[in-house]
């Protein structure tokens, strides 16, 4: 497929070399962590769960299981059906899951395993076995490797799980669903503080708070607590509003937008709120929900912000920065850079995604003049190639861009995933002001330590 | 033969392991519980009776949660991957070529910084769906004459992922095509996750694609009057940076490392060698074989894990070559090395003596790092392998007894044949005799099970779950596997070591490797956190019940 090259006439590479996205099912998996109680489970070769779980639990420094149903070469050829429900059947049978998430690999997608039919004749013919382990729901969803990346995974599966289980059961009054896509747990947790502050009850759905980052504790669980309850899941229907990040989303793979066809559940969709102007756009519309205005809590943390950019402005204004990773945290973070004064040079996602150029205008078009160069369907090959004539001061991406800092002897401020050079990453915090305000210190610092490195004299005033 | 369980805690002692089995066994469904209980081994070895037989290399149970990985990951991940001037294509969609991108610890050094050292990048076609419909052999074919142009290396491969071999792309031909138009060497491995079992199928179809298309293709003899290859050290954490240390200090020349730290060139020199020596048997003992058949080179087995097992396997190195010099160098350098190993050896034994042990991993490492924990009065009662065979637990003599089933069936076997003109016997008959009656052996792997104690417990492929099991039951001082158990096993309390990553420290191998093992095992089963779970409000609900009535 040829490449989307927007501002360079070269001919595209037809190889990816070192890849700047993951494949679609890593992105279901985690989707399905945010559930309560659930599994996720793989169809196909078990190289897929076991890879995928190194790549998930380095990141997050916490236990992931994820089930296979280890498709051999004669699977390949009659088809995973058996396979499938023998070990649905053995899942059920170890943990008390409340949810087994199905996700599709390359080789059940190529194959042609029907997994919802196959999921569907499971229900039927192990029914007493269901019964007899509480009745476990199981999502099915279609995500093949071969097309889109981890961000497409997760969001189809988020999607899945709304259009198999959301219905409209009572809710809890003043329900509002957020769908926050692929944040981090710290970031979750956050969430949740903000929109119970303004006195509504939010289901987040997924919910990787808890699952993705458990405390030790003297009781081991083996199925972490935490996650969207089902029960709120199911009330979804009846909330009073959805509102769902991502100006990167499709139409196609939108929860909310399930959630408003069947059950006219309003839903209001914004950009991920990394920043001050993403954040007072996310801030406004829960003020208008909620018929309460901000409060004051975050109207001191908005003028902290506010007031450490003045202070910062110094270090920052004019530095040159080249952003890479998914596409809506890619947009959030070209949002914060803009308003700070940092200019980005490149913005980068890995897979193809028809909103990303638009998007990127539109939180850069108040303040710069010209749209920055945006790539989609990209790797950090291209990357190199595009930002060697660029001159940036400044990396923010995953721990993949490390080569090219290093190289160019600039720093990487490590976010997105993944990032396996660094301790934390459960931790990180990007969103809101509290949010916006960490992410500021740690740029404005990594500039300051490249100065300060740099300088011959060692300085210790900067 | 065998010694009871000296020196371990009391209450490990008093646990029954057929009890244990049951108890792991319990929660399984019948038909799955039959074929577990044949994977889970009471240990029996002291009767000088026939080994136990455990069940090996067979299918995984769906849904298990298996600590297992697939083909590929054996053949471009484990085999392949270390090598740094073969620019390695993965044909296939973006997954497997990300999570094989720089996630293993396999360390390598070039000489300058002119040399080619493709280590730090990954290589993908990036099949798309239209290609999964149309084929993928012209995006392959593509890929390669990029990677040519770009890099201009020795040495192209190509690795299979699922689909390849589902839609019939036929990368083998695709290669011989670019391989005559471009000049270098280009070849495929047919490595398609779904086949065999394991990752151990896919060392198997490494080795012979190796062999078949690099080792004898550089006729050029080095210098060195002791010649040998090192087989099965992929050099994790810099374990073969250590061994070729001491390896130079005695004068013994390493032709080729099958493959940490290693080169295109050396691959294709490897037949020039006296000696093969094995370190990993599960994955390299094909091309052992095939070196031996072909070229008559004899191999031995090994083992740089543990102070004294390096001190024997240098030993028995300088024995092959029956040359007094070299016996004389070798007893000078254990003897240098040794004292500061003593001496830290007995410094972390004092803290932890009869400390209990248990390793799940690999193919090799479950068996060697127990020598390891021996060193410092460590206890291994339970062990187990990820992917390897029945002789791996057992030894080679029950290689003859070995069912293979339907998905061993299918990978391939080489026939191979003594080379007409460099096949040379490395030994004469009357020579091999000599040594054999002076009780040298060839060919010789002794297995796991040999060298643990009866009622220990020896569980094939374990699953998350009897991992959980065996924590709650014996609550080790320390349980070793791979990052996919690594947190799990902390949030119950016990401390966890990997040893497929060393959990970013090593090396591991030969005297220094011994001396870092020590210091980190005294580290973290000496570790105060545990203490620190429990709350002081926790610990004294009497201080919270007063505040409330005050």
């Amino acid at each position: 497929m040829k490449k989307k090259r927007l501002k360079t006439e070269k001919e595209p590479y037809v190889a990816t070399t070192d890849s700047c996205k993951l494949c679609a099912p890593l992105g279901a998996c985690l989707a399905f962590k945010g559930v309560e109680a659930s599994v996720p489970f793989l169809h196909g070769s078990q190289g897929c769960a076991t890879y995928m779980r190194r790549y998930v639990i380095s990141h997050f420094r916490e236990p992931v299981d994820i089930a296979s149903s280890s498709l051999g070469e004669k699977h390949a050829v009659y088809g995973g059906g058996p396979n499938l429900k023998l070990g649905l059947k053995n899942v059920m049978s170890k943990y008390n899951c409340g949810l087994i998430g199905v996700a599709t690999t390359c080789l059940t997608e190529t194959i042609g395993d029907d997994t919802s039919r196959l999921v569907k004749e499971f229900r039927e013919e192990f029914s007493e076995v269901t019964a007899g382990h509480g009745n476990p729901t199981i999502v099915n969803v279609s995500t093949p490797s071969y097309a889109g990346s981890h961000i497409d995974g997760f969001h189809s599966a988020v999607r899945a799980i709304v259009d198999q289980v959301a219905s409209n059961v009572q809710a809890f009054e003043n329900t509002l669903n957020l769908f926050p896509g692929f944040v981090s747990p710290a970031d979750t947790r956050y969430l949740k503080e903000i929109v119970h502050d303004f006195g509504l009850n939010p289901v987040i759905l997924p919910d990787i708070s808890e699952t993705l980052d458990a405390p030790a504790a003297s009781e081991y669980e083996k199925i972490p607590s935490g996650g969207t309850p089902i029960a709120s899941i199911k009330s979804m229907g009846s909330a009073s509003y959805s509102i769902e990040f991502g100006r990167c989303l499709s139409d196609a793979m939108s929860a909310s937008n399930v959630l408003a066809d069947r059950f006219n559940v309003p839903s209001r969709k914004l950009g991920t709120p990394i920043g001050l102007r993403e954040t007072d756009i996310f801030m406004n519309t829960l003020e208008e929900i909620s018929c309460r205005k901000v409060p004051i809590k975050y109207e001191r943390e908005r003028g902290r912000l506010i007031d450490s950019y003045v202070d910062g402005h110094k270090y920052v204004s004019g530095k040159r920065a080249v952003i890479y990773g998914d596409p809506d945290t890619v947009v959030g973070l070209v949002s914060f850079l803009t308003e700070i004064g940092i200019i980005p040079v490149l913005c980068a996602t890995g897979a193809k995604n028809q909103y990303f150029q638009t998007a990127i205008k539109a939180v850069t078009e108040d303040i710069l003049e010209e749209t920055p160069v945006t790539l989609d369907n990209i790797d950090f090959f291209d990357i190199e190639e595009t930002a060697e004539k660029l001159a940036p001061d400044v990396l923010l991406g995953s721990s993949k861009g490390y080569k090219l800092a290093r190289k160019w002897n600039i720093p990487l401020v490590r976010l997105g995933f993944p990032i396996h050079d660094r301790f934390g990453a459960q931790r990180i915090c990007q969103l809101g002001y509290k949010g916006t305000q960490d992410l500021f210190d740690i740029t404005v610092n990594a500039l300051i330590q490249a100065t300060q490195d740099r300088s011959p004299i060692g300085y210790t005033y900067i | 033969m065998k010694a009871l369980n000296k020196n371990l805690p009391l209450e490990t002692e008093q646990i029954d392991p057929q009890k244990v089995k049951q108890e792991l066994l319990k929660k399984y469904p019948t038909k799955v519980a039959r074929k577990r209980a044949k994977q889970i081994i009471v240990n029996k070895v002291s009767d000088g009776q026939e080994m136990p037989e455990i069940g090996a290399n067979t299918r995984t149970i769906p849904g298990i949660i298996t600590q297992r990985g697939c083909t590929y990951a054996g053949c471009k991940g484990v085999i392949m991957g270390p090598t740094r001037d073969i620019v390695n294509i993965t044909h296939g969609p973006i997954g497997c070529g990300f999570y094989s991108w720089l996630t293993r610890r396999n360390q390598t050094r070039a000489d300058g910084p002119e040399d080619d050292n493709f280590m730090t990048y990954c290589f993908s076609t990036d099949m798309q769906e239209e290609n999964i419909v149309f084929g993928g052999e012209k995006k392959l074919r593509a890929a390669i004459q990029e990677a040519y142009d770009i890099f201009k290396p020795k040495a192209i491969s190509i690795f299979s992922t699922c689909p390849v071999g589902l839609i019939g792309d036929d990368v083998h031909s695709v290669a011989r095509e670019m391989k005559e138009k471009l000049g270098i060497n280009i070849f495929g491995f047919s490595c398609e996750g779904y086949k065999g079992v394991s990752q151990s199928a896919g060392h198997h179809i490494a080795n012979n694609g190796i062999f078949k298309n690099v080792v004898g293709l550089n006729d050029n003899v080095k210098e060195g009057k002791y010649k040998i290859n090192l087989l099965g050290e992929y050099n994790i954490g810099g374990d073969g940076f250590e061994i070729d240390r001491i390896l130079n200090d005695c004068e013994i020349t390493v032709v080729s490392t099958f493959s940490g730290n290693s080169t295109y060139d050396q691959f294709a020199n490897a037949h020039t060698a006296d000696l093969n020596t094995i370190m990993c048997h599960r994955s390299i003992n094909y091309v052992a074989e095939m070196l031996e058949t072909k070229f008559g080179i004899p191999w031995i087995k090994i083992n740089f894990i543990g102070a004294q097992a390096t001190a024997k396997s240098l030993r028995k190195i300088a024995n092959y070559f029956e040359n007094e010099e070299l016996k004389q160098r070798v007893e000078e350098v254990i003897a240098r090395e040794i004292t500061e190993v003593i001496k830290v050896r007995d410094e972390v034994r004092a803290r932890c003596e009869g400390k209990v042990a248990m390793l799940f991993v690999g193919g090799s490492r479950a068996h060697h790092y127990q020598e390891l924990f021996k060193e410092i009065g460590m206890k291994t009662i339970s062990a187990g392998y990820e992917f390897a065979h029945r002789d791996d637990y057992e030894g080679r003599e029950v290689l003859p007894s070995i069912k293979i089933d339907a998905d061993s069936r299918n990978i391939e076997e080489l026939e191979i044949h003594p080379d007409p003109e460099r096949f040379r016997p490395r030994k004469t008959d009357e020579q091999l005799k000599k040594l054999q009656d002076e009780g040298f052996r060839f060919k010789d792997y002794d297995g796991m099970m040999r060298e643990m104690s009866d009622r220990s417990l020896v569980i094939d492929d374990i699953s998350q779950y009897e991992s959980e099991q065996l924590i709650e039951i014996y609550k080790p001082a320390i349980f070793c596997a791979g990052i996919k158990e690594k947190y799990a096993i902390q949030k119950k309390g016990i401390p966890m070591k990997q040893l497929h990553s060393y959990d970013s420290g090593g090396p591991y191998a030969g005297f220094r490797g011994a001396i870092n093992f020590y210091q980190e095992i005294d580290r973290m089963v000496n570790s105060q956190v545990w203490k620190h779970i429990k709350a002081p409000w926790q610990e004294s609900p009497e201080l919270a019940a007063k505040y409330a009535c005050d």
